[in-house]
Order: C-alpha cells, then structure tokens, then sequence
C-alpha cells in the first residue's frame, strides 16, 4: 500500500478479519487481566487532572466564584464557555453515532461506539460547567419545576432554562442510547469470558440478551427508532445552547445566526475529538485491521464540512455588525478582532478554518500524524471560539461606562485542566472495561460481504 | 456450569422494581413532608419561662396590643416589654403569685426574662412591622387568634408561598386603619372594600412580590 493510493479505495475492513477473529480481538481488550502500560500512564495523567478539578471545585464551593476571574461587566467566564465547549464536544460523537447511522455509512460502525463514549465523557464535563458558575451550586435543584413551599418556579421564558431542560433529557438519552448500542456486545464479552466474576459481571450488564431472532428484531427497531429521535435532538440541544446567547441582549449575541453556528461549531469540534480518539485507540488497541484509512479518510472529510459550515458562520459573524447600523454591535465586533483578545479571534480562524484546508488534499487524509494534528489543532480552536463569543462581547456592552476586561485566575485555568481530567479519565475506564467497538455491526459488515 | 441459576431473573426483576418504588418513594416523600405540621412547626407551642397568656391580656383585660409591643409601628421589629412594663402592675397585683416568681427575680437582678421565640425567620428575609402595619395589615393576619391564645403559639407555616399569597393578591387581608390592633375584627357591610382600601394605603401588588421586597 503506498501513499498515491486515494483512501477512499481502502477497504472499510481489511480481509484478514473474520467474524470470530473480531469477537476475540474486541473481547480481549476488555477481559484481558493487565491493562497495557499506555494505559496506565494515560489513565494516571487523568486521573492526576481529575484531581485538580476535585481541588478545584473544593475551592470553588468553600469560597465561592469569587475565586474566578468573573466579575461585572464579565460575569460569564470560562465556565460558561466550556461548557458551550464540551457539550459541543459531546454533540459530536452524537452526530457521528446517529445521524451517520440514518445515512447507513458504512464507516460509522466501527468508530460509533468511540465517539459514543466520547459522547458521554465530554456531557459529564459539560454537565458540570453550568452548576459550578451557579453561585449558590447547592441550590441547583431549583431548576427542577418540582412542587414546593417557596411558590418559585422556573422561568420557562428564559433559554437557560431550556437549555438545562435539553441537557437533562440529552443526557439521559445519550446514556440509554449508549447502553442499547451495547446489549449485544456486552453478551458477546460475556460468552468470551472465561472467569466466573467476569461473566456474572458482563452478564447483568447483558440484560439477559441472547442474540434470539426475536432479540434482533425488536433491537433493531428500538435502535432505529433511538437514533431517529437523536439525531433531531442533538440539533435542538446545541441551537438551545446558542439561544442562551441569542436570547441575551449582548452585544454581538444578539444574532439569529447563532442556532446554527453553534451546530456548526458541534460538527467540527466533535469530528475532530473523534478523529484524535479513534487514532489512539486504533493504535493503543491494534485495531488497525476494523479501524482502517477508510474510516479516517471519511472522517476527515466531514470535519471538512464542517470547517467550511463554520466558515460561512464566520462570515456572517462579521458580516452581521458591518450591515446592520449598530454603533455597539461593530464596537464590539472591531474590538474582538482588533482588540484586548484579537490574538484568539485570529488563531481561532486560523486552527478552524484555514489550516483544516488541508483536508482537501487526499495524501493529508491519509496521514494520521497530520490528522491528528489539525484535530488538536480544531479542539483548540474552538475553546478559543467559545471564549470569544462569551467574553469579548461582555467586556464591550452597549455603554462604554460599562466596558471591562476579565482575566482568568489560576483556578479558572485549573477547573479547564479538571475538566479534561474528568472526560480523560471516564473515556480511559469506558475503554478498559467495555468494547470499543460495536462487534455486532462490525460483524454485520463482514457477514454481508460489505468490506469492499 | 450455568452461569446464573434459574431464579435469576426473579432477583433481577425484584431489584428493579425495589429500585423503581424506592424513588417513586423518594419523590413522594420531597413533595409530602414540607407540606406537613411536622415540618413547618405550625401549632408550635414553646415552653416560656411565664406562661403569658394573651387571651387573659388582650381579650380579657383589653389591654391594646402596643402597650407591651411598643415598637411595631415604628420598626421591624415588635418588640419584647421590658420586665418594668409587667411590673406597673405586678408589682400591686398578685404579687406573690408563684407563677411570676420569675418575673419578679428578673427585676430584682436586672436580668432580662428569657423568652422562647415563636416566629422565626430566616436571615436572608428582610422582614418590618412597620410597614405592614402602616398599610392595614392586621396583627391576626399573621399572628391568628392571638387575642385568644392562652399560651402563645406559630399560628402559619411561615413559608414564602405563604407570604407570597398575600403578596400576590393583599386586598382580602386587609382593614381599616382604625382595626389593625383588634385581634377580634369582622369584615362587616360597612367596611370599605380591599380594593378601595387598596387604593386608600396606595398597595401595588405588581411590585410586591419582586425579589428584591424580601431579599434585600
């Protein structure tokens, strides 16, 4: 195989994989009794981060958000725009799971469940954001529309409150979908374990699943049916988040754009943690026979789009403040390109727009170095994007008596490094003790004849 | 070997609903025990040092509700008498009643009785007495019968939604200005209407129940 080849010629499964070749490769993974050394070393760097959020969050709740930088005109900080961050993270192992299922792709299949536990670690990161900015966090629960003797009740006007109501159900849908996709693989790890605590423990997990036709009949439908309610959901929940921007009056938030490139930014933003996951899992597992340049090279292309869909929000974003005949909105525009943090505004165009390019190129696809790379270079990005679009436009609200600057403290910076702890850490025991990919669809494939 | 024996599934089937009925319980139980006794402490009687009786006081003696409480038109708060405003007339009558041994013991050392507090509110609560009375709120409003409680006692839950629901709509708690302190007072066909009353003490409930009013 040399590099003229176009990766779109790969196989989506090498030859050498047979259907019980698979079960054992996949299964072994997780029965296997010593996780290999990367592991662990990956796994105690995230869990070391993991820490910090734990001391950051202690912190926190003991002094308050005082400890951040937020502080009146910016009083939405890097919480706020993280959590815009991972929940757009989260949106995308959504988009790769159930959108590309409806279009029956044939690559999907081996990288959904990737990107699904990618999909939940980053939503307990998002998850988080939101009640640590909540200055009394103990109080959280009040969002609940619960019966109670103060007579306060959501404001159901208001799209924070949607958006906790989109959160709350994406979460636990994501979680059942998650856990559907994965009956039938947790059976199969089951009947490949050889020790008895293993298997009573894959086997409640199991549910009882024993692969009937009945079983696979009424799976499929209920699969089918859950990713044809998640793929529409994903798409509301991350308009939602954009419409707690949109429904503000903020300079520069105030855009019926926002919906949509918020989405856009999800696309993106997810592709590109998948693409990072999927290589190292592909490599770290030996996986390179099911996960095969055909996956990369689709995947590459899709983030593509998205970079190009961003693209077109970018121009709007500052097409939007040059038409229309608002003094404010242009100030705060200019000011976020020319100003205090025009360094993020440019690199963020840059790492989401610019160098992804490159993708055009099929030799780029191809090359997972390169991928990787650009990848990292997206997820940077779009924090970056996040933290423009939430401070820069504080800072320049309608009235200049009212301008500010915010500077993050240590703990801001801590509580970001936390949260990545959190999502490394979940995804490397999700990668331990479950399947990392769907063998049932795999062998779906492979039975079809489908690998090309 | 099998590696779940043949009433496995009963087990399993038995956790789930265990774990369904628990939290079915759990909801019930956050929706059920504020609204009840136990946990607003309605109809809670505390212990006082001297069992002041009001009903003796007020309805019986007809003593007006600001001899003792000196304050509640001009401050947030009530106020507590002074042992020498029992004392104007304890010290002529039942004087060597046992049941004011403490009062008497509290004069003689200067030492201010220890009464038990019935109606406790938060911190956060800005409260004043002042206020409501200057608008026609009436002390029973809030208080009950105290004109004929012999032992006094929390006659509401003192919960916000129980605030709120005069805050919301004050006109039926109303009275004129002249009936505030009558702890026996009828809305008679005489009495001007809570709206009429409402425009008298210029109350408007469309402000009055911003967070601001109580959350200072």
């Amino acid at each position: 195989m040399n590099l003229i080849d176009l990766p779109g010629d790969a196989p989506v499964i090498e030859p050498g994989v047979t259907l019980r070749s698979l079960s054992e490769e996949v299964s072994d993974r997780v029965l296997r009794p010593q996780a290999p050394r990367w592991w662990w070393i990956g796994f105690g760097i995230s869990l070391a981060l993991f820490l910090t959020l734990v001391v950051a969050t202690a912190w926190l709740f003991v002094n308050g958000i005082g400890v951040w930088g937020v502080d009146i005109p910016v009083a939405w900080g890097f919480a706020i725009a993280e959590y815009v961050w991972w929940i757009a993270l989260a949106s995308g192992g959504t988009i790769v799971s159930a959108l590309f299922y409806l279009t029956r792709s044939p690559w999907r299949s081996a990288t959904n469940r990737i990107a699904e536990t990618m999909m939940l670690s980053a939503a307990a990161s998002a998850g988080i954001m939101p009640i640590m900015h909540l200055g009394r966090q103990g109080f959280f629960y009040w969002l609940f529309p619960y019966p109670n003797v103060m007579d306060v009740w959501p404001q159901v006007r208001s799209p924070l409150w949607w958006d906790f109501i989109c959160l709350l159900c994406y979460i636990l849908m994501s979680i059942m979908f998650y856990y559907t996709g994965l009956l039938p693989d947790l059976a199969t790890v089951r009947d490949q374990a050889q020790h008895r605590r293993k298997q009573m423990f894959y086997g409640i997990l199991a549910l009882g699943w024993r692969g009937s036709a009945r079983h696979w009949r009424n799976y499929q439908s209920v699969y089918f049916i859950m990713c044809a309610i998640m793929a529409p959901m994903v798409i509301s929940v991350h308009s939602v988040v954009g419409l707690d921007f949109a429904g503000g009056l903020t300079t520069g938030w105030h855009s019926t754009q926002f919906p949509p490139y918020f989405f856009f930014g999800a696309v993106i933003s997810g592709l590109a943690l998948v693409i990072m996951l999927t290589i190292v899992v592909r490599h770290g597992y030996g996986f390179q026979g099911i996960i095969t340049a055909y996956h990369l090279n689709a995947m590459g292309k899709i983030m593509l789009t998205g970079s190009l869909m961003l693209g077109y929000s970018y121009v709007w974003e500052a097409w939007g403040p040059i038409y229309a005949n608002s003094i404010a909105d242009r100030t705060a525009f200019l000011d976020t390109i020319f100003g205090t943090y025009a360094p993020t505004y440019w690199a963020r165009v840059t790492l989401n727009i610019i160098i992804p390019q490159l993708l055009w190129l099929p030799i780029v696809r191809r090359s997972e170095i390169l991928l990787f790379l650009i990848s990292a270079g997206i997820i940077v990005g779009m924090w970056l994007e996040r933290f423009d679009i939430v401070i820069p436009n504080l800072a320049r609200d309608w009235m200049p008596s009212y301008w500010g600057v915010y500077y993050p403290t240590l703990w801001d910076w801590a509580t970001l490094a936390g949260s990545i702890g959190l999502f490394l850490s979940l995804f490397f025991l999700m990668m331990r003790f479950l399947p990392m990919v769907s063998i049932s669809e795999v062998r779906e494939i492979i039975a079809k004849g489908e690998t090309k | 070997m099998a590696i779940f024996g043949p009433r496995a599934n009963l087990f399993m089937n038995v956790a789930l609903l265990a774990a369904a009925g628990g939290v079915t319980f759990l909801l019930i139980l956050i929706w059920v025990v504020p609204v009840m006794g136990y946990n607003s402490q309605e109809r809670y009687t505390p212990r006082q040092p001297v069992p002041f009786s009001h009903k003796h006081h007020v309805s019986g003696l007809g003593l007006d509700c600001r001899y003792c409480h000196t304050t509640v038109e001009i401050s947030q708060n009530a106020g507590i008498p002074p042992i020498h405003t029992c004392m104007t007339c304890h010290s002529q009558i039942w004087t060597n009643a046992e049941m004011l041994a403490p009062v008497r013991q509290s004069l003689a050392e200067g030492k201010p009785l220890r009464w038990t507090r019935v109606y406790t509110l938060p911190d956060y609560v800005y409260f004043d007495h002042s206020i409501h009375i200057a608008k026609g709120v009436g002390c029973t409003e809030c208080h009950g019968p105290i004109g004929d409680m012999p032992l006094t006692r929390k006659a509401t839950t003192l919960y916000m939604s129980w605030c709120l629901s005069c805050h919301r709509d004050p006109a039926p708690h109303l009275r004129p200005k002249d009936q505030v302190f009558n702890p026996h007072w009828q809305r008679t066909a005489d009495t001007p209407s809570g709206k009429e009353l409402m425009a008298e003490y210029h109350i408007h409930p469309e402000t009055l129940s911003d967070c601001g009013v109580c959350h200072r």
